[in-house]
């Protein structure tokens, strides 16, 4: 182990740097330190809670996946097929609001979110640790609102609560607007503790330019995190008090507005759309580059795009309220803004495949989740350009065509990120190896059911097929069986997934520190990490992406003793790499 | 060139509305299509001409090229600005009604539509207009948020309650089309369906004096016409089947359990309340769904419908 | 294993690397909860502003029945408390404990004043029959929307006075931690966050008070 020391130069602060291999870590870990229930239970580590997170996740992904298949197994018939038309009702709204808010919005910047960004950073632990674990406990008491609900008349309304539907309605919307209420507040604090951490914990060396794409995208999410989800949380109590004191602020025969309620909602539900798919874009960036061996191209259009998207975002509310009555020219103007929303999104995808160009493709498991997203993701970014515009989205709006376009974003996005994410840290977080063969097969289930499940749905709905429908006219009944059928496959994949990586857990090969030969911080630690992550506050010399640069320079720099905490100013980096 | 994806659209009987629609949807999917493939191309191509040889691959440092990154942000905003002024024409001819327009007044309940007409006609879940003539739908709700969509005219628009929206169309051909309803509104929000007839204008004209001359004929056939038109069917059924409210076969002077566990005979009065104020009682086994048709009947029409239920024995 | 630096402090949690970064990242955090907090009363205002612009002569009208000279007496007991809590932080800056313990006493006391008032002003509304929405039953001010303006009157004044009572419970908590003596010039953070979090409470009642009370 080499010492060395950077020479002070002026006001620059002295630096005493180490070479450092991975392989000298510690053999303890975060999963070995501390043992049993309780310790889990009552942890401040990020890394236990990002997997509680990750957990739950799971579970609400499970229960929301098999609605779904009820929902679809339902519309095998264009009449009844085995539930009763309320309880299809029921269960569209209820996948609807769990994979809403206990899914999309938590799984990546929660689950993987907590387990990376620390490590990524070079920072022990986020910003406020025991904030982090108050955020996972009030996921879970939200969580048991809404089984309250589940058990108590469940809820009817659809996860848009639009009124007057849902200040009439007799099934408990209460419960899970308190419930989702509560929710939100784990997502406040949860991205309130990120944008904390971003500024303030960086290892040295980590300027904003060496920033991890992954970061900038998290960033992104907590700024949309903290401005939109508090008009939520005052949306759900004036709905609350609507019912609970019929205040008839969104009443119109009181003088009040229903469309008001729309607003309201969507100010909100639009820009969580993006806290659900800008953390998978985080995602994409680091695994393409790892897998493709190559930097990143064009790093500050792929950054600034996110915080471009997460403005924008808050701008373009009204586009899901073309055929609501609003006004003319609010019409207009968020047809218009919603253009503009598209282009950063655009520049995105361009990019990546750019990154690919003279690259050095291994196509292993996330890679092959990536080239989905990408496809996937592409739909449903077109398609989004079809609902914005206005002549079209008057015939489209409230059809399977929207269905099919959302769950293209959100799932063909988002949730196929997730997995990219899941298998790409996998080694890290477990410190097991998943049978790659499985994993493919896997993979290409998934890709297979889930164009098959909703590829059907754009041409029915393009047909005038609408959503949130029971019944339906037997001309859609072959793309609703098709559709069905898929949805079949989808479940298969989804199962076969969870097999393996269980099986990964029992029995897997024992992972390396650096599988994939990533240039990423967080793979300089051990697989799983020590309980510290680094144990030293690392010093950070390369880029994450310099993948021109040779392996053996990714050595971690150990700083012995400074007084900074990661202001790119205090540490001469050109010193410290030139040694 | 949008013929491609015409198998997505069913076929256009409004031109005067759709017509932009459908060009427009051509052109998004054409243009979507090829930067799809683009992509896809290019991504496999990139997969395989540079696959992984050796783990000690080099890759070359290339950070961005400004040219290419500022090419491929301003054409596609250019498309967008096309797609959005095209989307903007189309909206904006929706939403303008030529003069000539012929109004029907459209009123949304759970779970139907009532069409009115200039002379007083009613007509429930079917809407009779005529051909190669602009017709003007001024909406409103009884109760929700519901909304009319006819595929076939590309147009939709949502119904509020306590507010007048509207929507026009102009169907060139006798014929028939679908109407859905295309906001969640409950229980049967997927059997709130209607149909538009399209007549030639002479037949439409023939249509609508029968209907002005309508309104006579016995009570208990005026009591039928009603329960069509103000949509009780769609929850009552005639014939004894099951749907979501009790079947009105048998119903006069059938004894029934009620959900606190009374048991009435449904004579006059009592059905005169359920309609009136339909939570008072509620027959066990159902859920209280209905609206009250205050204000919606008068107490001829309601001593109309009990005849007919009368008349429905088992 | 080397040592990260050498302000080490008892108070310095494990995954800092000193007390200013602790402090630099716990102000930060809490402007961040700030920003927060305002977005979620934006969400009121924003209602207000959509039924002032459409009912004003209501607002007008109804603005006359609340009680502008006990507003005002709690606008400036507000204030006053802002004061103090300032003081309260400049205190525990230079060292002065006992200082520190009067002004939070005097914060706490002057928010306990303000929700007797609050509470007075309630109490005196309820008895006239000014209940929100469905419930509302006052004879003196008969228009179709009145309900609607005491729903945005009640929820934005309750939240208000919701908040007031969680600075309460901080503010206590700070001054059992200041009997303690756990707060000095090289730790005071609970304090100044408290500050800055009072700051806010007094800050939005500055914007309730004229929106609500001296409508024209």
């Amino acid at each position: 182990m080499a010492t060395a020391e950077a020479s002070p130069s002026g006001n620059m602060k002295t630096l005493q740097v180490k070479r450092y291999k991975p392989s000298e870590n510690p053999k303890k870990t975060y999963l070995t330190e501390e043992k049993g229930l309780w310790s889990w239970l009552t942890t401040v580590d990020h890394k236990k809670i990002g997997l509680m997170y990750l957990g739950s996740v799971t579970f609400f992904f499970l229960l929301g996946g098999a609605l779904a298949l009820l929902l679809r197994t339902e519309l095998l018939t264009p009449a009844k097929t085995f539930i009763e038309a309320d309880t299809y009702n029921q269960f569209f709204t209820l996948h609807g609001a769990i994979m809403v808010f206990f899914v999309l919005v938590p799984s990546i910047p929660a689950a993987l979110g907590n387990f990376i960004l620390p490590m990524q950073l070079g920072a022990k632990d986020v910003a406020f640790p025991k904030l982090n674990l108050t955020s996972f406990y009030i996921y879970v008491i939200g969580a048991v609102f809404t089984f309250i609900a589940l058990a108590n008349n469940g809820l009817d309304t659809g996860w848009t609560f639009y009124t007057p539907y849902s200040t009439d309605s007799t099934s408990s919307v209460i419960w899970v607007t308190l419930g989702v209420f509560i929710l939100g507040f784990s997502s406040i604090l949860t991205g309130t503790n990120f944008i904390a951490t971003i500024h303030k914990m960086r290892a040295p060396g980590i300027t904003w330019g060496k920033l991890p794409l992954n970061l900038w995208a998290l960033y992104a999410t907590s700024i949309i995190q903290i401005l939109a989800t508090p008009v939520l949380a005052i949306t759900l109590l004036l709905l609350t008090m609507e019912r609970v004191l019929g205040m008839g602020i969104f009443d119109a025969s009181m003088g009040g507005d229903p469309i008001l309620f729309q607003h309201f909602f969507w100010f909100y539900s639009h820009p969580a759309v993006y806290i659900m798919i800008v953390p998978g874009f985080g995602i994409i960036s680091e695994v393409i580059t790892t897998f493709s061996k190559k930097h990143i191209f064009g790093y500050w259009a792929i950054a600034l795009s996110s915080l471009a998207i997460a403005f924008i975002g808050f701008l373009v509310w009204g586009h899901h309220m073309f055929t609501s009555g609003q006004s003319g020219v609010a019409t207009t103007i968020f047809s218009f803004l919603t253009f503009l929303v598209g282009i950063p999104t655009g520049i995105k995808i361009l990019n990546w495949v750019a990154t690919l160009y003279k690259g050095s493709i291994e196509m292993k498991t996330p890679m092959i989740y990536v080239f989905i997203f990408l496809f996937l993701f592409s739909i449903g970014g077109f398609t989004g350009i079809m609902l914005g515009s206005l002549a079209a989205d008057i015939h489209l709006h409230d059809t399977y065509y929207v269905v099919a376009h959302f769950h293209y974003v959100m799932m063909g996005g988002t949730l196929i990120a997730l997995l990219a994410g899941i298998h790409y840290w996998w080694p890290k977080m477990t410190g097991k190896m998943y049978n790659e063969f499985q994993a493919k097969i896997g993979a290409a289930l998934i890709f297979i059911g889930f164009n098959m499940t909703f590829l059907p749905q754009f041409i029915m709905g393009s047909q005038g097929m609408p959503r949130r429908y029971y019944n339906y006219i037997d001309q859609f009944t072959i793309f609703h069986q098709t559709s069905t059928l898929g949805s079949y496959i989808l479940g298969v994949g989804f199962l076969l997934i969870a097999w393996y990586l269980f099986r990964s857990l029992m029995s897997g090969e024992k992972a390396p520190s650096n599988p994939w030969g990533s240039r990423g911080l967080e793979w300089q630690a051990t697989s799983p990490p020590d309980l510290h992550n680094f144990d030293h506050t690392p010093v950070v010399i390369h880029g994450p992406y310099d993948y021109h640069k040779p392996m053996e320079e990714f050595q971690l720099g150990l700083a012995n003793s400074h007084n900074g905490h990661g202001h790119a100013e205090d540490i001469d980096v050109e010193k410290v790499s030139a040694h | 060139m949008g013929s491609l994806f015409d198998f997505m659209l069913p076929e256009l009987k409004s031109p005067m509305t759709g017509a932009t629609t459908d060009a427009l949807m051509g052109f998004i999917h054409i243009v979507s299509f090829i930067i799809l493939a683009g992509v896809t191309v290019a991504m496999i191509y990139f997969a395989i001409k540079y696959r992984r040889r050796s783990d000690d691959d080099k890759t070359p440092l290339i950070t961005h090229n400004n040219k290419l990154e500022i090419t491929w942000s301003v054409i596609p905003l250019l498309l967008v600005f096309i797609v959005f002024g095209w989307g903007y024409k189309g909206w904006l001819n929706l939403k303008s009604v030529p003069d000539n327009a012929y109004e029907i007044q459209v009123s949304a309940y759970k779970w139907g539509w009532t069409f009115s007409y200039e002379n007083g006609a009613q007509v429930g879940n079917e809407v009779h207009v005529p051909a190669g003539q602009p017709v003007k739908l001024v909406m409103r709700s009884e109760d929700v948020i519901h909304s009319f969509f006819v595929p076939d005219y590309r147009i939709k628009q949502d119904v509020l309650p306590n507010r007048y929206t509207y929507v026009w169309f102009q169907a060139e051909e006798a014929g028939e089309s679908q109407v859905f309803c295309t906001e969640y509104c409950g229980t049967s929000h997927s059997d709130m369906l209607a149909k538009v007839i399209v007549h030639t204008p002479e037949d439409f004209e023939n249509w609508l004096s029968e209907q002005s001359s309508g309104g006579g004929g016995t009570p208990a056939e005026r009591g039928e016409n009603l329960i069509t038109l103000q949509g009780c069917v769609t929850c009552h059924s005639v014939d004894g089947s099951q749907k979501i409210g009790p079947s009105f076969q048998g119903l006069y002077g059938r004894e029934e359990t009620m959900s606190d566990g009374s048991t009435i005979t449904a004579d006059e009065n009592y059905i005169r309340e359920s309609i009136l104020d339909p939570g008072a009682k509620i027959v066990e086994g159902y859920q209280n769904q209905m609206v009250s048709y205050e204000g919606r009947l008068s107490d001829d029409d309601i001593s109309d419908i009990i005849e007919y239920i009368k008349t429905l024995e088992e | 294993m080397a040592n990260h630096s050498t302000t080490q402090t008892a108070h310095v949690q494990h995954h800092f690397v000193d007390g200013d970064q602790q402090f630099d990242t716990a102000k930060l955090g809490m402007w961040v909860f700030l920003v927060n907090e305002i977005l979620f009363f934006g969400g009121l205002f924003m209602a207000y502003i959509v039924y002032r612009a459409w009912y004003p002569e209501l607002f007008t009208e109804a603005a006359l029945e609340l009680n502008t000279f006990w507003g005002a007496v709690n606008t400036i007991v507000l204030i006053g408390s802002s004061l103090t809590v300032a003081m309260a932080i400049r205190s525990a800056q230079k060292n002065q404990t006992k200082g520190l313990k009067i002004n939070l006493l005097i914060t706490i006391g002057l928010a306990i004043v303000f929700m007797v008032i609050k509470g007075f002003e309630y109490s005196h509304k309820f008895h006239l029959g000014i209940f929100p929405g469905q419930f509302y039953s006052y004879e003196g001010l008969q228009h179709a929307q009145a309900p609607i303006f005491f729903s945005i009157y009640y929820m934005m004044t309750g939240i208000h006075a919701l908040h007031v009572i969680i600075g309460i419970g901080l503010m206590m908590w700070i001054y059992v931690r200041a009997r303690r003596g756990e707060f000095g010039s090289d730790y005071y953070t609970p304090v100044e966050m408290t500050g800055l979090y009072w700051h806010l409470v007094d800050l939005i009642w500055i914007f309730l008070f004229p929106l609500l009370y001296l409508i024209e």
